[in-house]
């Protein structure tokens, strides 16, 4: 019964599921559209709530068309709605009446990193201090391991996404979005430090380098597949960066380990 | 007169010192992202706060930085949305053991859930769907129930359902078969009784002849909320369950109802959409609480004689 039901929720016939009754031998579908308005227009308002400058972009109405199709395609798979929307990015790339931006479904995926980041586990970030004492062992430095914030993540685009979400933010103003060259390739770094997410526009190498550092490369394995994508990676900077970011919050090295 | 003992038995002083296990008999409100910073600098003088479990089923950021701080300062109650313990399948064991860690790691005095689904064939629906009343879906309410207390370890409430439609399928009226819950599962009521209004307004019964047919005894809080108003197909009058708006008069005179076969309860001002600033909701709570109040010198007597 319950699968009917269910089926009805998301069908966009205006039917209602059999067996439903009233007391006053009224049609059901207008008692049942209650249901069916909560679901859909509550699933669409929690996606509004998780990507407001994928919103910007496309204008309200345009966005709550497409998030009903994505909520009837792809319904939450778990209560925990906070991180509904995984899939919304890939979504886009296939929804036809957007194929003339481009930049929407990295933006949309760089929205969905910072719920991510948001809601991620906290950690310690390390010390200038404690990171300075293995930067002085310069012969164990190669084999270092960084552990890094479980909120930081890397999106590497091949639009200027770091900028576009940029210029959507309360403080930017509207000379910002006028210059963008939206066909920039751009990388982000989003993690957190304390409780506010911060979203950093970085060079191709430094994505590589960070990317590497997540799947648990060495500091000299990382450093030359960065290299090879872009020989003007910059280390100091990357390094810098991440302490700034609150990103690295222990380091492994075949001689000691700080966390 | 006996002198007064100055060690208490060690077991009577670890019971004082633990926290009082239910809420207190006053009203509270539902703790909003958009008040974490106002709570914490002003402190309010409210009686609990409430929060909706699956908000909190995250791994850490600001949610539980504010969460931790705010319930050291405030009774706590976790309102489940998700656990769909009117579903067709098996609970999801997964979300109940993000339930449970929750429950552990927040400690707060009651828990509660709904009696409704809102998962089918893994997907989460997001809402709280209606239950045909029944002798199968009983035994099957009754199971997720008794799987819960047992996986939480400890009791919880149940709140009656605001439903649009009813069943043909249904061979028990809903005070009945929240009673037989009540009664085979041990588990409490929470008492809505903004959907005591809505329900029995849209399915037209008397409001009061159905607050008297459910298990009053059981009942360990209320909630209380404001409806939308709506037509069905025949004209007659639709309420739907908003948490948009004010509690209504009628509600408040209903609650008025209630308190008096149920004595002073711990009191919730639900709002979940279109959120007022925090000054209102503690307003609306201050409403109730005179309510309360007035009940509670006839408290203190019958608990003297």
């Amino acid at each position: 019964m319950s699968a009917d039901f269910a089926d009805a929720l998301l069908a966009t016939d205006g039917g209602c599921p059999p067996g439903l009754t009233t007391w006053n031998g009224s049609a059901p579908e207008k008692r049942f559209a209650v249901y069916r308005n909560n679901v859909v227009v509550g699933l669409i308002d929690a996606l509004a709530d998780s990507f407001p400058v994928t919103q910007a972009l496309v204008g309200e109405e345009f966005f709550r068309a497409m998030a009903r199709e994505f909520v009837r395609a792809e319904p939450p798979r778990s209560p925990v709605l906070a991180l509904y929307g995984d899939g919304f990015g890939d979504f886009i790339d296939r929804f036809a009446p957007v194929a003339a931006l481009p930049y929407l479904a990295d933006l949309a995926r760089l929205e969905y990193l910072r719920i991510l980041a948001f809601h991620a586990a906290d950690a310690s970030p390390l010390t200038q201090e404690a990171l300075g004492g293995v930067l002085a062992d310069e012969a164990a430095l190669p084999l270092a391991r960084f552990a890094l914030h479980p909120s930081l993540f890397v999106l590497a685009s091949a639009h200027a996404v770091v900028s576009l979400w940029a210029a959507h933010q309360a403080e930017s103003d509207a000379r910002q979005l006028a210059g963008l060259d939206t066909t920039r390739a751009e990388s982000a770094l989003v993690c957190r430090r304390e409780l506010a997410v911060e979203a950093f526009r970085i060079a191709p190498g430094a994505a590589c380098f960070i990317a590497a550092l997540t799947r648990d490369a060495s500091l000299g394995a990382a450093v030359e597949q960065a290299l090879a994508r872009d020989a003007d990676f910059d280390l100091a900077a990357t390094l810098a960066l991440l302490l700034r970011a609150g990103a690295i919050v222990g380091i492994t090295t075949p001689r000691r380990t700080q966390a | 007169m006996d002198a007064i003992p100055l060690h208490r038995p060690a077991r009577a002083a670890t019971k004082a010192a633990a926290r009082p296990r239910s809420l207190p008999a006053r009203a509270g409100i539902g703790l909003k992202p958009e008040h974490f910073r106002e709570i914490l600098d002003g402190t309010p003088e409210i009686g609990f706060f409430e929060v909706h479990a699956e908000n909190y089923m995250v791994d850490g950021g600001p949610f539980h930085h504010y969460l931790s701080r705010i319930r050291q300062r405030y009774p706590l109650s976790i309102h489940g949305v998700g656990l769909s313990i009117g579903g067709e399948g098996p609970l999801d064991e997964a979300h109940l053991d993000r339930l449970a860690r929750l429950l552990d790691r927040y400690q707060p005095e009651s828990f509660s859930e709904h009696l409704a689904w809102s998962s089918h064939g893994g997907n989460f629906y997001n809402d709280l769907l209606p239950v045909a009343y029944n002798a199968a879906t009983l035994a099957r309410v009754c199971n997720h129930v008794d799987r819960v207390q047992e996986r939480i370890k400890r009791r919880m409430l149940l709140e009656n359902p605001a439903t649009y439609v009813e069943f043909a399928a249904s061979t028990l009226d809903e005070t009945e078969f929240i009673s037989e819950v009540v009664s085979r599962s041990g588990c409490g009521l929470l008492l809505d009784v903004n959907n005591v209004h809505v329900a029995c307004t849209n399915h037209g019964r008397d409001a009061r002849e159905y607050l008297t047919a459910l298990p009053l005894d059981a009942v360990g809080q209320i909630h209380l909320a404001g409806f939308a108003e709506d037509v069905d197909a025949a004209g007659a009058p639709l309420r739907i369950d908003s948490h948009g708006a004010p509690v209504a008069e009628v509600v408040w005179e209903l609650y008025c109802h209630a308190l008096d076969m149920v004595g002073p309860t711990p009191t919730l001002i639900e709002r979940d959409s279109d959120i007022p600033a925090l000054p209102v909701l503690l307003a609306e709570a201050r409403h109730a609480e005179r309510i309360l109040e007035r009940l509670l010198p006839v408290a203190a007597e019958s608990a003297v004689s």
